[in-house]
């Protein structure tokens, strides 16, 4: 079967920085990767570009078959905004810091797209909303604003307004790197049920190794804007083969504090 | 005669300054609107247009434009009275400065919703009004009751287009009593309730926007 997601010498760049050179890679449907490793590694680059916040100036990337870069597109994305909309029809992002609009209540951050954008009827896509606002179990929250909701049902909200809009594809960027640490579990709890969902394909930015062997398919150590190592969770960490992957495994695991905690002070 | 009697025609004055002031800030608050978002547009033409307007106005005299539209403009063929005259000045001017408070307000909304409303596929007008907007329209009433004051003061101008506003009337009545004193008094005191009026109905929508607990970090600012 065709990969849902394929970059083929994707090279982006920053001003003077090369954030990905040359990058290849590819995600079977339905697979739940990880990208893990040190800051600017470009592993959020690879989710913010696939989300079309960011341009990329050289190579291939298609989504679903569909490709970033139009014949004759113009401007820093080589395509239109219509052309732009098409692929972003099939993803879906959350952010770190959840990103909810603070003027909406929580029912009406999730129902706003499907309405607006997907055209759904606002009965229809309410009672998708009340369903996805069970299944992350925050329904008794739904006429509350963002404001009055904790970092953790925040995100939970976040992951549910990701999901209405019915996505192939589902990004994660650091889901859980802004909040408490006795908040991470409710977070993490929801994106372990999503990865039960088979036809979803799930990329995951984490700085939590233990939950990245427990859900992921793959795993793949980003350094300087490459694929360094990659493979199944439990090869990966049990044994890596790079003396890179080593080195950064070693320096968050081998701490005897938790592996979020050392992460959360490096700038 | 008693300073009762210099009250009549303050008053009527007055209701002139009122109906400009009234005209010009809902007409400038429109320009603003239009002028400051055209600013953020992404569109060259809009933006240019915009900007040369709000360069223009902001950096000549309002006296000196009151003239050029009053007397000028009639030269090439195109007069207005007065009042329309002084309205649309005003307005112009209002506008100019409110664009930029518009522009800023705008720009000051993360841009990490802008993201956010990017990620879910919201067409960049719809961002604007539904998801910019209402986050950016706290943020424009302090300057916005600033502007409005600035406003109204402003008016006392028109007089010199012959518009018998508060402040014509107030020379009219101290040409013929000479009572300097009481006559300027009294129209300070006029001017000054006016503006208070004014304060008020901005602090009044200011806390009808920030009511709820959508904003709460501002609720008490």
């Amino acid at each position: 079967m065709n990969p849902i997601i394929r970059f083929e010498n994707v090279t982006k760049r920053f001003g003077a920085l090369t954030v990905l050179d040359n990058f290849n890679f590819e995600v079977a449907r339905g697979e739940k990767v990880t990208l893990i490793g040190p800051s600017g590694s470009g592993k959020s680059t690879v989710l913010r570009i696939l989300m079309t916040l960011e341009p990329f100036q050289e190579g291939h990337l298609e989504l679903d078959g569909i490709p970033y870069h139009e014949p004759g597109g113009h401007g820093p994305f080589k395509a239109s905004e219509k052309h732009l909309h098409k692929i972003r029809c099939n993803v879906g992002m959350v952010f770190q810091s959840f990103n909810l609009f603070p003027h909406m209540t929580v029912l009406r951050n999730i129902v706003e797209a499907p309405v607006a954008v997907l055209k759904m009827k606002r009965d229809e896509a309410e009672s998708r909303a009340t369903e996805l606002l069970r299944m992350v179990g925050l329904y008794d929250k739904k006429d509350h604003f963002p404001s009055q909701l904790s970092g953790g049902q925040q995100q939970r909200v976040a992951i549910a307004r990701a999901l209405a809009m019915r996505p192939r594809v589902l990004l994660f960027d650091e889901p859980t790197s802004a909040l408490d640490p006795q908040l991470v579990g409710e977070v993490l709890g929801v994106i372990r049920d999503l990865a039960q969902e088979h036809d979803l394909t799930m990329l995951l930015v984490t700085h939590e190794m233990r939950f990245a062997r427990e859900v992921s398919d793959r795993v793949c150590f980003f350094d300087k804007g490459r694929i360094v190592e990659q493979g199944d969770p439990e090869l990966l960490f049990s044994n890596p083969q790079q003396p890179r992957t080593r080195e950064f495994l070693s320096s968050i695991l081998g701490e005897p504090a938790p592996a979020r905690e050392s992460l959360r002070r490096v700038p | 005669m008693t300073w009762t009697q210099y009250l009549p025609p303050l008053l009527k004055g007055a209701q002139i300054t009122v109906t400009i002031s009234l005209a010009s800030i809902a007409l400038g608050a429109i320009l603003a609107f239009a002028a400051g978002i055209a600013r953020t547009s992404s569109n060259r033409i809009l933006s240019g247009i915009a900007f040369v307007y709000i360069v223009l106005f902001r950096g000549t005299p309002l006296l000196v434009q009151l003239f050029w539209f009053y007397y000028a403009l009639p030269l090439i063929g195109i007069s207005f009275d007065p009042i329309t005259t002084g309205i649309m000045t005003l307005s112009l001017l209002t506008g100019a400065f409110g664009a930029e408070v518009v522009r800023g307000a705008l720009l000051s909304v993360p841009h990490t919703q802008l993201e956010a409303a990017r990620a879910l596929n919201f067409s960049k007008s719809y961002t604007l009004w539904h998801i910019s907007m209402p986050q950016a329209v706290i943020e424009m009433m302090p300057a916005f009751g600033n502007l409005a004051i600035q406003n109204l003061k402003d008016t006392a101008l028109v007089s010199l287009i012959s518009i018998a506003d508060l402040t014509f009337q107030a020379q009219s009545m101290r040409n013929i009593t000479l009572d300097s004193a009481t006559v300027y008094t009294l129209t300070l005191v006029g001017y000054f309730i006016i503006a208070l009026c004014l304060m008020l109905v901005m602090r009044f929508i200011e806390k009808k926007l920030r009511r709820g607990p959508a904003f709460p970090r501002s609720a008490h600012s």
